[in-house]
């Protein structure tokens, strides 16, 4: 019954997307829903699905929405342009979908062909072929490891495509001066940042439990790349861009995203070079579960330093541009009157 | 069938939703969260379709005989991945096309490139 | 190692992308792609010889069984696509650096080998995989790592036009994961070979009507197949024009791939063309883009603009071919894409020669460039005649395979069609060479030179390949005949 509720509650939610007309309250609903989303996965069993969809969709991707709200301006204009051949192409798509749906398989149905096939051999035999609890890491991680790490080659992709568009030679002239804004801006938030401060080693202490919980429970690389890169968002936002990059400097962490991709692609050559097939860990140690569970170490590894630095890589490039454009529109204003 | 494929039909109309959004709205940062919630519409299809009833999340434990079909999970967790890289490039292009355009409204966007041409004819006739 | 050649053909240049990040220096990254990416095209041709030689090989990655694990499945047909993507990016690779040079910023260099990698990556994942799940992923790798490089044109309009294209490319992409999951909800498994035995029982389910529609609009979305092109004239026309050789010499020919893979091998013949009118629908929507774009590309004055066009009408002759659905038809769609990536590669990269000397691709630019840059003004000459399909080009023999394969089934309205289209492409390459050869040169363009030496040799290897293959079609014909067999179980 709660999987009806919340699908209603996201269905409200949709439409009040498309009735809205300021940017800021429309990217506030879609970060509701992704977690609405997330209970969704929940409720349906999807326990890590829901971990990563929260972290991200409710998380990640509104904060970097709300980034860029800040630079273009958060009122949507009121033209809708081709209304009515859109409505007319979604209802087509939609009809046929519908009528796609009809000779499906019921909702929860255990009989149905993907419950049937494949996915059995996972739920029972993964205990003896990989060793660890989580059916979903054991997936993840070593059946279907070449996806994974497609994946990761893909969010690597986005931090090089953002790199390329957004960064630049630094001019390390008007730094001063990007400190002293900072300064004045982020004196008012005493207690926020006193508090931050306390819950910094927690938050990544936090994201390493997830790091190695991955086998036995919700969690993984993923998920605790995110979160550690949530940490160290929190602290640039707090203390400003210019002390945080003191901290965490472009190169260090382009360097770690590519050293992530590379450990990940060194664990398939091993166990290549040691006579198995690319991936395979049962070649990486003389016991194969051993083995196996050095791979997904390695891997869930290799994404968590992948994940955290390009997501790290993209909010600098976002906000720095933002203090550039801010800082250009100040140097004109300067010369203007 | 009508309990059995509720859920389905209201996931249709919200990707149905999404998608309306991207083709319908001219605003570029509106069209992006159009595309997120067509993508996590899509997920939670592949989601409902992994649930068996009275199944459990799929950790291995002693007691659970039923467990919900792990592998569209999987598929998934990296469909998400995905779909934040996209929306990732798609919003520093939005960055960048704001500075070069001063705007982010498509028909704004368009009438520029149009002025531009439309300025090149007139100077090889004049 | 040779065991091991299916995945090191994704895995080599995958590797490398990083390692050029952490290179840093441009050049060193540019010598480094480039011999990534001759090896990538070693390693294809040793592949496409063991295909060729003792038949299909499946690789299980992971050393899982293939419906549970991810298997790597190299038949003719895609050891054909893998050669033609490595050799091509191969090619382009040496002209790049000069390229880029005057058209990207000098600091992000580095970055566009990355990307460049990527994208080489993405596009042999794709053809390279079994796995209908796994085809996504590389998708999205591909797709992502092409926006940002036509994002890195010097225009503004590249940025829009990349924008575009990712909304587009988006959609098209989450098509093709509503349909591998409706198919995997009728069947229960994600592996293309395991789906063609399993798809058959349910062929008769709506399900798989409606999954089949979904991946066939999300591939031809990526595909630019008219009327879902108007991506691609602008994404064309403001990438870097090293892109554009790349791009329009590879990316839709993946698309196509994928097209024929899923309705051949995935769905099967009887399925895709007898249950559902599709031979009609393509034949139709084929012949209509040869027209619509043919034409739009006479109107057109930027000369990237006027063969972007033309690649739009020239997937539809792919199409054309491919809706006959008989062997010689599809045999003259793959020589096509064989043939389209030569002599559209050296167009491309004849034009990016043009923007180096010349900074623009305005059809006003040309005048007397015949004269000025007497080889690369040659080499779209010749790239020009085998588009309209002259003897002695590559172009002549698809033509040839395509019009037997209309006359064998009858179909005698369509190949005179065929005949008359030729005649627009003869209109806007004789545009061309109206103005760069009958015109005086422009004052302001008169110390215009010939281009360096790392332009003209890729553009002349392609030069000549389009003349060698067009007389000599022995190599090529057979590769592609064998691979259109294979598809349709005939053993030759």
């Amino acid at each position: 019954m709660i999987d009806i509720v919340l699908l209603t509650l996201l269905l409200a939610v949709a439409i009040a997307i498309i009735r809205m007309k300021d940017l800021f309250a429309v990217v506030m609903l879609s970060g509701i829903y992704g977690l609405l989303s997330a209970s969704f996965f929940v409720a349906m069993d999807a326990v890590d699905v829901a971990f990563t969809e929260a972290a991200v969709g409710a998380g990640i991707s509104t904060l970097l929405m709300l980034v860029v709200i800040t630079m273009t301006g958060r009122s949507e204009n009121t033209t809708r342009h081709k209304p009515f051949p859109a409505l007319l192409l979604v209802v087509i798509t939609g009809c046929l979908l519908i009528y796609g749906t009809l000779d499906m398989p019921y909702f929860g149905s255990a009989d149905a062909p993907v419950h049937s096939h494949v996915a059995p051999r996972y739920i029972n035999d993964s205990m003896q072929e990989i060793g660890i609890p989580n059916i979903v890491t054991s997936i993840l991680a070593s059946y279907r490891a070449f996806d994974t790490f497609g994946e990761l080659v893909v969010i690597f992709t986005a931090g090089i495509g953002v790199l390329a568009l957004l960064s630049s030679v630094r001019r390390p002239d008007n730094g001063d001066k990007i400190v002293c804004i900072n300064y004045s801006m982020h004196e008012q938030h005493l207690v926020v940042r006193i508090v931050t401060k306390m819950l910094l080693p927690f938050i990544l202490l936090f994201a390493l439990y997830v790091q190695f919980h991955g086998d036995f429970g919700p969690g993984g690389g993923f998920q605790a790349g995110v979160i550690f890169a949530a940490a160290i968002i929190l602290y640039a936002m707090l203390f400003g861009l210019s002390t945080a990059r003191i901290v965490i400097n472009q190169p260090f962490i382009q360097l770690i995203s590519a050293t992530g991709v590379l450990l990940y692609g060194c664990v398939g050559l091993v166990s290549l070079l040691n006579g198995g097939n690319f991936f395979d860990y049962n070649f990486l140690s003389n016991d194969a579960i051993t083995g196996q569970h050095l791979g997904i170490f390695l891997i869930e590894w290799a994404v968590g330093c992948t994940v955290a630095s390009v997501i790290i890589i993209i909010f600098f490039n976002f906000a720095d541009y933002r203090e550039r454009q801010q800082s250009n529109e100040n140097e004109h204003n300067q010369e203007s009157p | 069938m009508l309990i059995g494929l509720f859920n389905n039909w209201i996931v249709v109309m919200l990707m149905m939703i999404g998608l309306y959004i991207v083709i319908a709205h001219g605003n570029l940062i509106k069209k992006i969260v159009g595309l997120t919630l067509f993508q996590t519409s899509v997920f939670i299809f592949y989601i409902s379709m992994a649930k068996v009833v009275g199944g459990t999340a799929p950790i291995l434990a002693d007691d659970i005989i039923q467990y919900s079909n792990p592998l569209p999970h999987a598929l998934i967790l990296t469909a998400i991945v995905v779909a934040i890289a996209t929306t990732a490039l798609a919003l520093s292009l939005v960055i960048r096309i704001k500075a070069a355009y001063g705007s982010i409204e498509e028909e704004e966007i368009q009438r520029q490139d149009n002025q531009i041409q439309a300025d090149k004819k007139e100077r090889k006739q004049a | 190692m040779i065991a091991h050649l299916p995945v090191l053909q994704v895995i080599v240049p995958l590797m490398a992308a990083p390692i050029c990040l952490i290179l840093k220096r441009a050049q060193l990254a540019w010598l480094f792609s480039l011999l990534v990416s001759s090896l990538t095209l070693l390693i294809s041709i040793l592949l496409l010889q063991q295909v060729m030689t003792s038949g299909v090989v499946s690789y299980e990655l992971g050393g899982w069984q293939a419906p549970w694990g991810i298997e790597y499945r190299i038949d003719k047909l895609n050891a054909f696509l893998l050669l033609i993507i490595s050799a091509i990016s191969t090619i382009v690779l040496f002209a790049a650096q000069t390229s880029i040079e005057k058209e990207i910023d000098k600091n992000k260099h580095t970055l566009f080998y990355v990307l460049y990698l990527l994208s080489l990556t993405g596009m042999l994942g794709i053809v390279a995989t079994g796995d209908a799940f796994n085809v996504f992923v590389f998708l999205e790798i591909a797709s992502l790592s092409t926006y940002a490089l036509i994002a890195m044109g010097e225009d503004r309009r590249a940025l829009w036009a990349s924008y575009q294209y990712l909304v587009m490319g988006t959609i098209g992409a989450t098509f093709i994961l509503i349909g591998v999951g409706l198919m995997y909800q009728m069947t229960g498994t994600l592996n293309m070979q395991d789906l063609s035995q399993r798809l058959p029982e349910v062929a008769q389910t709506r399900t798989v009507f409606t999954a089949f529609a979904f991946v066939i609009v999300g591939v031809c979305l990526k595909l630019a197949l008219f009327p879902l092109h108007h991506w691609l004239p602008n994404a064309y026309a403001y990438a870097p024009s090293i892109v554009t050789a790349f791009f329009a010499a590879t990316a839709t020919k993946v698309a196509m791939y994928l097209l024929i893979r899923l309705t051949f091998s995935v769905f099967g013949l009887s399925f895709s063309f007898t249950t559902i009118p599709l031979q009609t629908l393509f034949m139709a929507l084929g012949l209509f883009g040869i027209f619509v774009a043919s034409t739009s590309a006479i109107y057109q004055n930027n000369i990237k603009h006027l063969f972007a066009y033309s690649s739009i009408a020239q997937i539809g002759y792919m199409i054309v071919g491919f809706s006959i659905s008989t062997v010689t038809g599809l045999t003259a769609t793959l020589l096509h894409v064989f043939n389209h990536a030569l002599m559209k590669c050296a167009i491309f990269l004849a034009l990016a020669a043009v923007v180096y000397r010349l900074g623009d691709v305005q059809l006003n630019n040309f005048h007397g460039l015949g004269r000025q840059m007497p080889l690369t003004m040659a080499a779209i000459v010749v790239g020009g005649l085998s588009l309209i399909g002259m003897p002695l080009t590559v172009g002549f023999v698809s033509k040839w395979y395509l019009l037997t394969a209309l006359l064998e089934q009858g179909w005698w309205p369509v190949a005179v069609l065929i005949l008359f289209a030729a005649i627009l492409a003869v209109i806007y390459v004789w545009r061309i060479i109206e103005v760069a050869y009958f015109k005086e040169p422009l004052v302001n363009q008169a110390a215009v030179k010939e281009a360096p030496m790392l332009f003209l040799v890729p553009i002349w290897a392609l030069t000549i390949a389009n003349i060698y293959f067009g007389i000599d079609t022995r190599l090529s014909v057979q590769v592609a005949q064998a691979a259109a067999q294979s598809l349709f179980g005939v053993t030759p």
